[in-house]
């Protein structure tokens, strides 16, 4: 073992210095060149930072359009999942819950019409869009608290559509936090 | 057909495109050819020269497994050690504390050995030092150890006898400059224009659209995850891994973070067909597994494009599937392809929550990690895919009466019992820790640890006892991933599960690499009309009974009591 312990050391010196020193510094000096700069990218609403673009936060006031479900609270210091099981008894109780109060805040929207990913939790909490059926479900609530007329809240949720990538690959989506800022943006 | 399935089918043919020029230069590199990676030639003798280590020096199998076996325990140590000390070491703007004896042991256990069961969230348990100086750093040499191990038994298995089976510090040096570095460092650079953060900036206040005060943790990300894929990792940044809007911005990033952790398993495959000039083997050793992927995959996508049976019956509409513990920019598809891949290469990193996936799926995935070889982590899923090969050629060699015959080399007593008991251990040390922490569950359940025993679980009934399976499966398997709801920061789980991790990554490294060194050592018979051909799709199914009967067959109890009972309570 001795033959191999001197240039096991001074291997693992050599290696620490490129794998942990050189490459991720590289990879820090390239990302200065990218949108975020490297520290994320934000979104800013009046002059003032509003939030991450690719984070979702947390939204339960009727005139904004609402994310998912966040088991972690859209504590973006931590992140995670419910992590109940799909027969959990305790979880399904939780999900009827949130159909409820769902249907209470939205009254004229019938179950069927609930995509499920607006009562279910995201896998990391901070899960930052929507199905354009989970906005468009919510438009009529965010149109008649903010008296603008439903045709409006409607176009402004197709133009926040992002298609699948290349139109081919994976779903649409709509980006919550950018779609109320635009939402606050329309008032005006 | 919908833009899910499409993404799906084109990830995986993107794969494979690019998986069979990889393997080619794979070959190419470790029989010593040019390759476009020349110039890097400078930076492998300045390594070789720091470190005193002369490539020309040839090694017998046994000096390969000392090799290994010392550097890897020089890691350990130093793992450890930082682990304990994260919390006055440099680079911690979000001043995180050390991490307790027994979570560093089982953490530095989980990285060394490839498996990367995270019994700690990033956010809050590790540092961007402990993050880039232990995990990243692990993330890259322990894959590198997977395919330096792997390319001594390609070596054996040529048809020149021998016991020279070439230098252990250059294929390993190489496994990093030639292959893990240079292709990390592409995948890194396009996470960096997708939104991955960079910067060693600390975590960031703002006040919400609704006013709520906001703490977002970021950090230099792109780099450690790049190569947590590619080195068929798994061991992410943040607590919630690839399915963290910042370890995983979009669809594009998902694509290639799914691409990166299954192209060098698959390459090594092709690898094995250029460097022994056998492909048609190989074909038939990918066929298997690809048949293997296939039968674990279909379940699982159907089960979760179909959605959650109880909430269907609450009268939701579920257009594309089940959603809970998944993200929208993913859908339920790709997260069930996800979820197999991860689980059948030995990757375990997530980009949905498995503990809520259906019980199917739950089963599907389970099975990936036993059998462990449906193309494997990077070097040893082809490692265990041998101990099968070998068993399959004793058994077809019992069936027609003659003496067994692998690429030339008499397959004898010795080889067969290295074989059995590699076989054998995977289930052994499973089920065994399966039994010991339902024990203390029933009658240890007050104990004083940080998670009591009654508190371990968090979900009631039979998917609560998946939970416990799935720790220990995953730890055999070197796999990472797991049902996360269980309670497993605590001294039983992080003891336990590090022994096993231990366990399930040396030996079947050992085991391997003794029997292709004792067969390299035997007289080469040619081939003869009686031969038994290992290219074939008849020897084909043969592995593939093998391995049904070894691997899946011999969990099937333990399976039934857990995701298959809950399938049909599920209605």
């Amino acid at each position: 073992m001795k033959t191999y312990l001197l240039p096991s050391i001074k291997l693992t010196l050599i290696l620490i210095v490129l794998l942990a020193g050189i490459y991720p510094l590289a990879i820090a000096g390239i990302g200065k060149f990218t949108p975020g700069k490297g520290d994320g990218e934000t979104i800013s609403y009046k002059g003032r930072v509003v939030g991450y673009a690719n984070i979702g936060q947390k939204f339960t006031k009727d005139e904004y359009f609402w994310g998912r479900p966040s088991a972690v609270d859209y504590n973006a210091a931590g992140s995670g999942g419910s992590n109940k099981g799909p027969s959990n008894p305790d979880y399904l109780k939780q999900v009827e819950g949130r159909i409820e109060d769902f249907m209470k805040h939205n009254p004229g929207v019938t179950r069927s019409q609930i995509p499920v990913e607006l009562v279910t939790a995201s896998g990391s909490g901070l899960d930052p869009d929507l199905s354009p059926a989970g906005a468009k479900v919510q438009v009529a609530r965010v149109a008649k608290v903010r008296g603008l007329p439903v045709d409006a809240v409607n176009k402004l949720v197709d133009e926040h559509t992002e298609q699948p990538l290349l139109g081919l690959f994976g779903p649409a989506k709509v980006n919550v936090l950018k779609l109320n800022v635009a939402l606050d943006g329309l008032k005006k | 057909m919908n833009t899910e399935l499409t993404g799906v089918i084109f990830t995986y043919l993107l794969t494979l495109a690019l998986a069979i020029p990889l393997g080619r230069y794979i070959a190419k590199v470790f029989k010593g050819e040019k390759t476009w990676l020349d110039f890097l030639a400078p930076l492998d003798r300045f390594i070789f020269r720091f470190s005193g280590i002369d490539t020309k020096r040839e090694m017998n199998w046994k000096q390969h497994l000392l090799a290994l076996l010392t550097i890897n325990s020089v890691w350990l140590i130093y793992a450890f050690v930082c682990l304990m000390a994260q919390g006055h070491l440099p680079l911690n703007p979000d001043a995180n504390p050390g991490q307790s004896a027994d979570t560093a042991f089982n953490t530095a256990i989980s990285f060394l050995v490839n498996c990367n069961l995270q019994h700690y969230s990033g956010e809050s348990g590790a540092t961007y030092f402990t993050q880039h100086f232990v995990f990243m750093f692990l993330h890259f040499v322990s894959a590198a150890t997977g395919i330096a191990a792997l390319v001594v038994v390609f070596r054996a298995m040529k048809d020149k006898v021998t016991d020279k089976l070439g230098n252990f510090w250059e294929y390993f040096v190489k496994s990093i400059t030639r292959v893990l570095l240079p292709i990390s460092f592409v995948i890194a650079v396009i996470f960096a224009f997708n939104g991955m953060t960079t910067s060693y900036a600390g975590k960031d206040t703002f006040i919400s659209m609704q006013g709520d005060t906001v703490h977002v943790s970021r950090g230099p990300v792109a780099p450690l995850v790049a190569i947590k894929h590619l080195g068929t990792n798994g061991g992410g940044w943040f607590g919630a891994n690839s399915a963290h809007p910042i370890e995983n911005p979009n669809y594009l990033t998902n694509t290639v973070e799914l691409v990166a952790q299954c192209v060098i398993p698959i390459a090594l495959v092709f690898a094995l067909g250029f460097y022994l000039n056998k492909k048609k083997f190989a074909y038939v050793i990918f066929g298997v597994m690809t048949l293997g992927m296939l039968m674990l995959l279909i379940p699982t996508m159907n089960a979760e494009l179909h959605g959650n049976p109880a909430i269907a019956k609450m009268g939701i509409s579920q257009p594309n599937g089940a959603m809970e513990g998944k993200e929208v920019r993913f859908g339920p598809a790709n997260s069930a392809y996800w979820s197999i891949m991860t689980t059948i290469i030995s990757t375990g990193s997530v980009n949905s929550m498995h503990d809520s996936a259906m019980p199917v799926s739950g089963t599907m995935m389970l099975l990936g990690m036993m059998v462990n070889c449906f193309y494997g982590g990077c070097g040893v899923g082809i490692l265990n895919f041998y101990i099968f090969i070998i068993v399959a050629v004793f058994i077809s060699g019992l069936m027609v009466g003659r003496t067994p015959e692998f690429l030339g080399r008499k397959i004898e007593a010795r080889e067969m019992k290295i074989a059995s008991l590699i076989a054998l251990l995977h289930p052994f040390i499973i089920l065994v820790g399966l039994a010991i922490s339902s024990y203390f569950l029933v009658n240890v359940a007050g104990a004083d640890w940080a998670v009591k025993p009654s508190a371990w679980l968090n979900n009631p009934g039979t998917h609560g006892f998946s939970e416990m399976l799935y720790e220990y499966t995953s730890s055999a398997a070197n796999n990472g991933s797991g049902f996360e709801g269980l309670g497993d920061g605590n001294i039983f789980w992080n003891y336990t599960t590090g022994i096993v991790m231990i366990l399930g990554r040396f030996l079947p490294i050992i085991g391997p690499l003794a029997i292709a060194g004792l067969l390299a050592n035997k007289k080469y018979i040619p081939e003869s009309a009686g031969t038994l051909k290992s290219d074939t799709s008849t020897f084909g199914l043969m592995i593939f009974a093998v391995i049904v009967i070894i691997a899946a067959l011999s969990f099937f109890p333990s399976l039934a009591l857990g995701p298959i009972a809950e399938h049909f309570s599920l209605k």
